[in-house]
C-alpha cells in the first residue's frame, strides 16, 4: 500500500496539534483539494484547519502546487497558509 | 558566488557586502529586512519548511541569475524567534552595472516574500499573538518582474 505524507504549517499545524502524518495515497488521480476535502471530513481541528480551502496553499514533493493539481505520484504534501517571509 | 543561509543565527550584513565588494563587479547591492516594533510586537516567530526553504531560495536565485549578469548572489534568511531591531533577512547581488545589481536585489526581495515557505507569528505585550496575514501589496510589486 502507498502512502502519501503530510506536513502542516503556521495556523494549519496549530489548528489539528500536529506537524505531519502519514495516510493511505488516495490515487495519483486524486488532487490536493480532494485530500484538503478528506481532511476537513474528520471535523474538530481538521474541520476548522480546512474550512475555507481558498485560504490554503500546498506544496507537492517540495514544490508550490494549486490545489487543483492531481498528486500524481507525489509523496510528501504540505499544506499551509499563503507564506509571509522577507 | 552563490550564496544560501536559512539560520536561527544573526548574520554579519557588512561582511556579505565585503564578500561581493571582492568579485570586482563594480556594482554591488543590498537589502537588509529589520524587525518593526509595530503595535507592542514583542516577539516574532518565524517558522519554514525546511526540506524545500532552501531549495525554494535556489529557484528564486537561479531565475535571478537567468534575468541579469550576475557575478555573485546571496540570500540570508533567519528562522526562529527575533525581537524588534533584529535582521530578518539579507539579500546581496553584484554585477558589472549598476541596473542589474539594484534590479535582481529588488526581484529577490520580492520574490522571497511571496514565493519561499515561511510563516511568521507576532507575539504582543499584552500577550496576544497572531499569524501574520499575506498582503495584498506583496503580490502586486511582483507585477513589474512579469
Amino acid at each position: 500500500m502507498s502512502t502519501l505524507s503530510l506536513l502542516y504549517f503556521a495556523w494549519v499545524r496549530e489548528a489539528i496539534g500536529l506537524d505531519g502524518e502519514t495516510i493511505e495515497h488516495p490515487g495519483p488521480d486524486a488532487s490536493v483539494a480532494d485530500v484538503v476535502a478528506l481532511l476537513a471530513a474528520r471535523g474538530g481541528g481538521y474541520g476548522q484547519a480546512f474550512a475555507e480551502p481558498e485560504r490554503l496553499r500546498a506544496a507537492l514533493d517540495q514544490r508550490f502546487v494549486r490545489l487543483s493539481d492531481p498528486l500524481g505520484s507525489g509523496r510528501e504534501l504540505a499544506l499551509f497558509p499563503p507564506v509571509t517571509g522577507g | 558566488m552563490r550564496r544560501i543561509a536559512v539560520s536561527e543565527a544573526d548574520f554579519d550584513a557588512a561582511a556579505e557586502i565585503a564578500a561581493l565588494e571582492a568579485l570586482g563587479g563594480g556594482a554591488v547591492a543590498s537589502f537588509t529586512g529589520i524587525v518593526r516594533g509595530d503595535d507592542g510586537l514583542e516577539t516574532f516567530r518565524l517558522d519554514h519548511y525546511p526540506a524545500m526553504t532552501e531549495m525554494q531560495v535556489g529557484r528564486l536565485m537561479d531565475d535571478a541569475l537567468a534575468r541579469w549578469p550576475l557575478l555573485g548572489v546571496v540570500v540570508l534568511h533567519r528562522v526562529g524567534v527575533m525581537r524588534p531591531g533584529d535582521r530578518i533577512v539579507f539579500v546581496g547581488t553584484a554585477s558589472s552595472h549598476r541596473g542589474a545589481a539594484l534590479e535582481s536585489c529588488a526581484f529577490l526581495i520580492d520574490w522571497l516574500k511571496t514565493s519561499a515557505p515561511f510563516w511568521k507569528k507576532e507575539s504582543f505585550a499584552d500577550g496576544s499573538a497572531r499569524w501574520v496575514e499575506a498582503c495584498a501589496a506583496d503580490d502586486a510589486a511582483l507585477a513589474r518582474w512579469t
